[in-house]
């Protein structure tokens, strides 16, 4: 780089970000693996195949999945609503999606628990009308995680619905288009790559989310244990390599997870000629 | 297919954005909606195509009420503006997408609609672009997919607003004459919206000028042009000089021959190759003095300023070049002006 580029301030934004990388990422996460180099593999291999630890992984990565699906509907409809239409007390609908992000996930735990349990208002209700038991089972976690997750993708598909082109809808109707094919065809596909991101964030938080699960989960081994409370039993056991193991696959888990959908949205903007 | 509009009103609000507009276009002619920004062209196409709804009256296409039907139903084609074209699909998917959405029984075959679709392309002479995105194509080449899209549905009735709007000055010329030979071909009845009274001129068969929600006048471009109906008309149609009598001498309106046995009015209006310019050898006779000229192309504009007594604009007149080489002109020379003719209006 003979010549200087336009745009000012490369190096120092580079280095802060780099800094910032190191210090607030890196660094923890290099130690975890450290950490966990000082287990022998058997040992690593050992902890992480006890019936425990699977299937409390099965429960931490289906309830995000099932969790960040379901968010990824209602969010988009949430911001379609936001977006295409106006009706009285829209600021306050506005302010109110971003409330799960505000408030300590323990008190949203607190309070689903509350209504979800069997003498809870919704919980006999459900239970009275579908036999339905929420709370203390994996669909609790479900819920939970919907609440936390929905403002996510709300707040990354609203500025893309936002800056759609409605002369593109109206293109369509002007070909004949009826408003589902309008829908599928042209709003949709235009729409997807922001959805896949937050769905991946969706996705993201509920695998990590600790708060608002665990009282409403009844963390029942087997059952209903996620992942991040099995880390805080190791640790409060002084088993910090049966943490760290723990923490280091979740981690690896969670990198291949989100890579995958990185790529998937890769392919899907370039399949619709956004790159 | 002629297209008939009977009483259309449409408000925004308090806005009256249209006002009983009645208006006629026989089947294969291209019309041009003309008027400035504001005054209700393109919600007037709008309504033709059944994007908006009109408060009042009827839109008859073809015969056929129109009015209460959706935009999907009304068979017509729409060109945007801003090309609308759909981002995420191919050039050929873009033109496809018309004969893609219909119903399963009038669906084409994958085969017909692939030699549709080519033969579409070829006739906007952008087939080997087939394969592009929206976003890799210039806007003329844009513009071009946007009517080739329109076009594939075989709509009773094109309409166009502002296709050219959004482009490059060269690229519009060329579009322009293109869009004319294209509709000599096809004679499809179209109707486009423009600002640009050139582009009118230019590329319509019927102009339709309008102006705070109404119709101004309609007419071929010369009837237009030549026989302005009122004073909108005539300022908004081409260069035109301003006189009101009462802020001119009587006697410079004398002698430069406006006032005849012909006027009518308070108002003149004159064109600029209407003022016709000698070279005065004194300045007893002499009726105005020219104080600057431009170059525009075959002709060249003068402006002139009036040797009278009231301090007032400056006029126009154009004559082609050679003449006014022949006349030897320079800055601050005085001249003599004849006026061979004048539009009058109260």
């Amino acid at each position: 780089m003979s010549h200087k580029s336009v745009m000012p301030g490369f190096r120092p934004t580079i280095g802060l970000t780099l800094l910032y990388l190191g210090l607030v990422v890196l660094i923890p996460l290099s130690t975890l693996v450290f950490e966990s180099f000082k287990l022998s593999w058997d040992d690593y291999v050992h902890i992480i195949t006890s019936k425990r630890v699977l299937s409390s992984f099965q429960v931490s990565f289906f309830a995000a999945l099932i969790a960040a699906a379901v968010a990824s509907v209602f969010g988009f409809i949430t911001a379609w609503v936001l977006v295409r239409y106006s009706f009285f007390g829209k600021n306050i609908f506005h302010a109110l999606i971003d409330l799960p992000f505000a408030l300590p996930t323990a008190v949203a735990g607190i309070v689903l628990a509350t209504i979800f349990q069997p003498s809870g208002f919704l919980g006999r209700l459900l239970n009275e009308f579908f036999g339905l038991q929420i709370a203390f089972k994996p669909i609790g976690i479900v819920i939970a995680l919907i609440f936390i997750s929905i403002p996510f993708v709300v707040r990354t598909v609203e500025p893309v619905l936002l800056e759609f082109e409605s002369a593109m809808e109206e293109a369509g109707a002007s070909l004949g288009a009826t408003r589902l094919q309008v829908f599928t065809k042209i709003i949709f596909p235009n729409i997807s790559p922001a959805l896949l991101t937050g769905f991946a964030l969706a996705f993201a938080r509920g695998v990590g989310e600790y708060g608002s699960v665990i009282f409403i989960a009844g963390n029942i081994p087997y059952v209903s244990e996620i992942v991040p409370l099995l880390i805080v039993i190791k640790l409060e056991q002084y088993d910090i390599q049966g943490a760290t193991a723990i923490a280091l696959t979740m981690l690896v888990i969670s990198f291949l997870l989100l890579l995958i959908i990185n790529l998937l949205q890769f392919w899907v903007r370039k399949r619709s000629g956004q790159l | 297919m002629s297209i008939i509009l009977s009483d259309i009103s449409k408000n925004f609000g308090s806005f009256a954005a249209l006002h009983n507009i009645n208006l006629e276009v026989p089947e294969g002619e291209l019309v041009a909606l003309l008027g400035p920004s504001g005054c209700g062209k393109t919600t007037l196409l709008r309504i033709i195509a059944g994007l908006e709804h009109t408060d009042q009256g009827s839109v008859i296409i073809n015969g056929e009420n129109k009015t209460s039907q959706n935009v999907s139903q009304r068979g017509i084609g729409f060109v945007f503006q801003h090309y609308a074209l759909f981002r995420h699909m191919t050039v050929f998917e873009n033109v496809a997408f018309g004969l893609r959405v219909k119903p399963r029984h009038t669906r084409p075959s994958n085969e017909i609609i692939k030699k549709k679709v080519h033969a579409l392309l070829d006739l906007v002479q952008l087939d080997w672009l087939h394969d592009r995105y929206p976003d890799q194509l210039s806007g003329g080449q844009r513009q071009r997919i946007a009517l080739a899209r329109a076009l594939a549905v075989e709509p009773s009735v094109l309409l166009l607003d502002e296709p050219f709007g959004a482009l490059d000055a060269s690229v519009r010329k060329d579009l322009r004459l293109w869009l004319r030979n294209l509709h000599h071909d096809l004679n499809v009845t179209s109707i486009f919206v423009t600002h640009d009274q050139e582009e009118a001129m230019e590329v319509a068969s019927q102009v339709v000028v309008l102006n705070h929600g109404h119709i101004e006048q309609q007419g071929s471009p010369s009837e237009i042009y030549d026989n302005p109906t009122n004073a909108f008309v005539s300022r908004f149609i081409g260069q035109t000089n301003v006189f009101d009598l009462d802020e001119h001498d009587n006697e410079w309106l004398r002698n430069v021959g406006i006032i005849n046995a012909n006027s009518t009015g308070r108002i003149a209006h004159v064109r600029p190759h209407d003022i016709l310019i000698e070279k005065s050898e004194s300045h007893q006779d002499a009726t105005a003095t020219l104080k600057d000229w431009q170059h525009l192309g075959a002709l060249i504009r003068l402006e002139l300023v009036k040797n009278d007594h009231h301090a007032s604009k400056s006029l126009f007149a154009e004559m082609p070049k050679e003449q006014f080489k022949a006349l030897a002109l320079k800055i601050g020379d005085v001249v003599k002006l004849k006026i061979r003719h004048a539009h009058w209006f109260h």
